[in-house]
């Protein structure tokens, strides 16, 4: 292709890429650094709200932000280095923590608790999703042709319905009396609540997630399947490999890539877990780094958010990422190189 | 049912195209408000429109949207509703105007209850007011021979005898919901206890002993609600209420008209209402007011022209159609049986809800803070002490502390 064609077909993509990724990507990094503040005086205001019958007036001192001459609210943006970071990160506490060699102190801190959970549920769902994904392969695989369609349909449902509504209507089978909490209590003859603890949250968390993973990992490994050398597996047959044997010697090296892909397809999506902290409101128990970042994000009543430490947790949230893809991007790589 | 809504959704839309039906005059100039969207709000915005040209946007999330939306030149809102808490962000941005010349033009029917003023400049209009306060079974209570309790160790005390005669399993519902409703649960404690948040430069000073009753009283009260206390918000007590699952609760008074909504309730009738639990300086409680505000950024024409349509939306006629939805304030409102219990709490003194930039923070802070102390990861000292670190971090980002 001629150098300006290529050019041509990619320039778009690049514009957008660096419009709407790049950007406010650097954007996010510069407010990580910085912080910017309205310039409060203290003023002292009468303020009166009505009561039942007559009003009550209270007069105190109060910080008031600075408008200037067309009515904005004056502000000041400071360099303050990684003090956002730190503020996230809090070593202070992880140090006091460490003396006392207390992982429960360790796990009251905000970022820590949220990396412990992010970190667990990712590796969790990893190889349930691997395996169920290849298991409904298998048996979409393995169905006679007239049932492949509704098969194939029926798995693919839950990737389908939206993740927050998935989330939500997981969340309704569970809570209170829910259905399926009222049939657990039923069978097991006691008193079930699945919101009250902290592990009861992140098994549904994890349940939820593998359910609504697992049908894309299976879309994608029939798609491999698909493309198997039948002669090798026949002349498996003939050597006397047994199913396992094939699946184990065969199939899986075959799908090696495939599985590569969706591990690391994977990772990237459940180190930013979201949906389900949100769905099962499960923060009084459960954060995650992604809902750390949202938290810091949303304005509290009074209009007051904390841009640079939200700034700076997504960065970390963004590092995490990468340190969690080098090994499997290393892994594509010298398999690219020795390939070729 | 459904068939009932769609007649009564025809009937409406019927009459805001026939214009004015119940508006004393007819506005010409595109009017648009932004306000939460509970009941109140859709009887007042209902009433506006009559008036014709008028847009209500109903949203919950509207406190996201609204200091924004409010900063635009031209306002992207004529009319907004907020409440206490709410309206701190608009008036510190100088983005709603001062209101007394528009009072004195067409406020002839506004009682000086309403006029919210800062610094002796009216900057909102008061409609309602909202307060939690006690909501109790009368008929289990009558049944097994218990007084109404005034403090929260008397609401212990009556749960634990309710528990015992086995009526229901968890007799204390609670909008314990981590994040805003649990912060506003330990405040209402807090100010019942005479705490005050703030020390000098805006410093948080909840780490006392008041502070420690508060939460310790918060768990007490755990002990008798359904287990997953920290997921239930006050709809989910509500439902609570409406199932008979719970038989006491310190619920918004917004919430009381639904206990008699037969489409909905099994104790239409049983449940009463009665005074918020007294701390043990005043009520354990805050008193709450929604209104209106007006934007800075709109022609005068426009200011007029929404101020009057705001009028006619918190009319006498108005309320007549829709006494029981709220505690109104305004005039040709009879106080009924669901607005006892805000009533005897604004009589035993309850005091507003301490509404400034940096209560907004320590709002935050608690709500996502108290948690911990609740589910037992930490003791109530560490629990204070955590929050008040999480508040300076955030105060100091936001520039409140130096």
């Amino acid at each position: 292709m001629k150098f300006r064609t290529f050019a041509a077909f990619v320039a778009p993509s690049i514009l957008m890429m660096l419009l709407f990724i790049a950007f406010p990507l650097v954007s996010v990094l510069k407010q990580s650094f910085y912080l910017t503040q309205p310039v409060y005086e203290m003023v002292e205001v009468e303020t009166c709200t009505p009561g039942f019958l007559t009003q009550t007036c209270v007069t105190e001192t109060k910080a008031q932000p600075q408008l200037d001459e067309f009515g904005k609210i004056v502000t000041t943006t400071t360099f303050v280095g990684l003090q956002s970071y730190q503020n996230v990160l809090e070593f202070g506490r992880v140090k006091a923590a460490w003396a006392k060699r207390s992982w429960s102190e360790f796990q009251t801190i905000d970022f820590w608790k949220a990396l412990r959970f992010t970190l667990t549920f990712t590796f969790i769902t990893l190889p349930l999703i691997l395996g169920m994904g290849l298991g409904i392969a298998l048996v979409i695989n393995n169905a006679t042709r007239a049932l492949r369609g509704p098969v194939i349909f029926l798995s693919l449902l839950p990737m389908i319905i939206t993740p927050v509504i998935g989330a939500l209507s997981i969340r309704w089978l569970f809570i209170g009396d829910g259905i399926l909490t009222a049939g657990l209590e039923w069978w097991l003859e006691r008193d079930i609540a699945m919101f009250a603890q902290a592990w009861t949250l992140e098994l549904m968390m994890m349940f939820y997630r593998v359910w609504h993973v697992a049908p894309f990992a299976a879309i994608i490994f029939y798609a491999g399947l698909q493309t198997v050398n039948q002669d090798s597996l026949e002349s498996a047959v003939i050597d006397g490999a047994s199913r396992w044997q094939r699946l184990r010697y065969v199939i899986v090296p075959h799908l090696m890539p495939l599985i590569v892909f969706v591990t690391l397809i994977h990772l990237m999506d459940a180190y930013r877990v979201f949906e389900e902290v949100v769905g099962f409101s499960s923060q009084a128990h459960v954060i995650s780094l992604q809902w750390l970042t949202y938290d810091f994000l949303v304005p509290d009543q009074a209009g007051n958010r904390s841009v640079s430490r939200a700034s700076a947790s997504a960065m970390l949230t963004m590092i995490g990422i990468v340190i969690l893809l080098v090994p499997v991007l290393r892994r594509t790589w010298r398999d690219h190189r020795g390939g070729h | 049912m459904k068939l009932k809504t769609m007649l009564a959704a025809g009937a409406v839309s019927l009459i805001s195209t026939g214009a004015w039906a119940g508006c004393a005059f007819e506005n010409d100039v595109p009017i648009k408000s932004l306000s939460a969207g509970f009941e109140a709000w859709k009887a007042v915005t209902d009433a506006m429109a009559e008036c014709g040209n008028v847009e209500a946007e109903l949203d919950q999330e509207f406190r996201e949207k609204q200091p924004s939306a409010f900063e635009a030149n031209p306002s992207l809102y004529h009319i907004g509703g907020v409440a206490n808490s709410t309206m701190v962000p608009l008036l510190n941005a100088g983005t709603i105007r001062p209101l007394d010349d528009l009072v004195e033009k067409y406020g002839q029917n506004l009682t000086p209850n309403q006029l919210i003023k800062v610094d002796g400049q009216t900057m909102a209009i008061a409609m309602m007011v909202n307060t939690q306060h006690l909501m109790y079974r009368e008929d289990i209570f009558s049944d097994l021979g218990l007084e109404v309790p005034t403090t929260y160790q008397e609401m212990l005390d009556a749960a634990a005898k309710i528990q015992e005669a086995g009526v229901v399993e968890y007799p204390i519902g609670g909008t314990f919901k981590s994040g805003w409703n649990l912060g506003e649960e330990f405040i209402n404690m807090y100010i019942g206890e005479g705490g005050s948040f703030f020390g000098e430069g805006n410093m948080p000073a909840i780490n006392n002993e008041q502070g420690v009753a508060s939460l310790e009283m918060l768990k007490a009260l755990t002990e008798y609600m359904d287990p997953e206390y920290l997921v239930s918000d006050s709809t989910y007590v509500q439902q609570q209420f409406q199932q008979g699952k719970i038989a006491i609760a310190n619920l918004w008074a917004s919430r009381a008209g639904a206990m008699d909504d037969e489409a909905e309730s099994q104790v239409v009738g049983k449940v009463k209402m009665a005074a918020a639990p007294m701390g043990s300086a005043a009520p354990a409680t805050t008193l709450w007011w929604d209104g209106l505000v007006f934007a800075t950024n709109m022609t005068d024409e426009e200011a007029d022209a929404a101020f009057r349509v705001a009028m006619e939306g918190i009319d006498e006629e108005m309320v007549k159609a829709n006494n029981d939805t709220a505690v109104w304030l305004i005039n040709g409102y009879e106080p009924g049986e669901v607005a006892m219990g805000a009533a005897a709490t604004a009589a035993a003194g309850a005091l507003p809800y301490p509404a400034s930039g940096p209560m907004g923070i320590m709002h935050t802070a608690l709500g996502n803070g108290v948690a911990a102390f609740l589910t037992g990861d930490k003791d109530a000292e560490t629990t204070l002490a955590d929050i008040e670190a999480e508040y300076t971090t955030a105060a100091k980002e936001a520039g409140l502390v130096q």
